[in-house]
């Protein structure tokens, strides 16, 4: 297990940082309680932990998370006003389709949050996951939709984020 | 402050309810998914917001929820979806007949194809 420490110590700091939100309090007996659970979890999960193979840890790693994270509420908050309005208007104005993207992510972690990252984006959700390639049902999808363009529309903006901290 | 968390709880709740109601208009499985998955998110983050401005004191655990929500949602809605795909339905397209009409709409509100 030794070779993946510093997994475990990911997992480790982000069970202690949940069971600090959690218990809201720095208390000694809450503090000792969290130390050890979160040390037990992150043991214990030692047969799992290569899901966590993709990670960059570099200071860079940090700062593109936070790229990634104001890049995805900024797409989650268009794509609801974008869902609000199509379901408002009278004519429905939708052209669905089902789309295949390709991503350079090679992790399976990376490839998760680039789906899930996705199913939250303006009008696209993800179906499925073969080797490379996600299978996306889009809602506005041009007539002329191929592989190359649906790739740069719905998961280059993403992509770019990721591969900043993940493989 | 009590505006502010009021606003933003009626926010969600009016979120929420777009997606109910995008649920009842949208002609198939696919964009029914779409419909209630992003509107839900949405409508919950920004209810759980107007509840930290009313009850400061609990921010962390709301956050802790909102992370949770964030992660499970799109999840359970691309599963969804996924067993519709490998059950072979295929997605609902536009009519011949009504495929001219939906495009000068989609041109009207400035859609980019």
């Amino acid at each position: 297990m030794f070779n993946n420490l510093h997994h475990h110590l990911f997992l480790f700091g982000t069970m202690l940082l949940l069971w600090l939100l959690l218990s809201a309090s720095v208390s000694p007996e809450e503090l000792v309680t969290g130390l050890v659970s979160a040390a037990l979890v992150s043991m214990l999960s030692a047969p799992y932990i290569d899901i966590f193979n993709g990670l960059r840890y570099t200071p860079m790693a940090l700062i593109s998370m936070i790229g990634y994270l104001g890049y995805f509420f900024y797409a989650l908050i268009i794509a609801n006003f974008d869902m609000a309005r199509r379901v408002l208007s009278p004519s429905l104005p939708i052209s669905p389709e089902l789309v295949e993207v390709e991503t350079s992510l090679t992790s399976k972690l990376g490839q998760m949050l680039l789906a899930n990252s996705i199913t939250l984006t303006p009008g696209t959700l993800s179906v499925e996951l073969r080797h490379n390639k996600i299978l996306v049902h889009w809602i506005a999808a041009p007539d002329d939709v191929d592989l190359a363009s649906a790739t740069r529309d719905i998961a280059a903006g993403f992509e770019k984020h990721i591969s900043g901290f993940l493989k | 402050m009590r505006l502010a968390a009021d606003l933003l709880i009626l926010l969600g709740a009016i979120f929420c309810f777009l997606g109910a109601l995008g649920l009842v208009r949208m002609p198939d499985t696919y964009n029914r998914i779409q419909a209630g998955t992003k509107a839900a998110t949405l409508g919950s983050i920004a209810i759980l917001l107007g509840v930290a401005l009313l009850y400061p004191a609990w921010w962390s655990k709301l956050l802790c929820i909102g992370g949770f929500l964030l992660f499970t949602s799109p999840v359970s809605s691309s599963v969804l979806a996924r067993a519709v795909y490998l059950s072979g339905k295929q997605p609902w397209r536009i009519p011949a007949s009504e495929k001219a009409e939906v495009e000068t709409s989609l041109s009207q509100t400035g859609e980019t194809p």
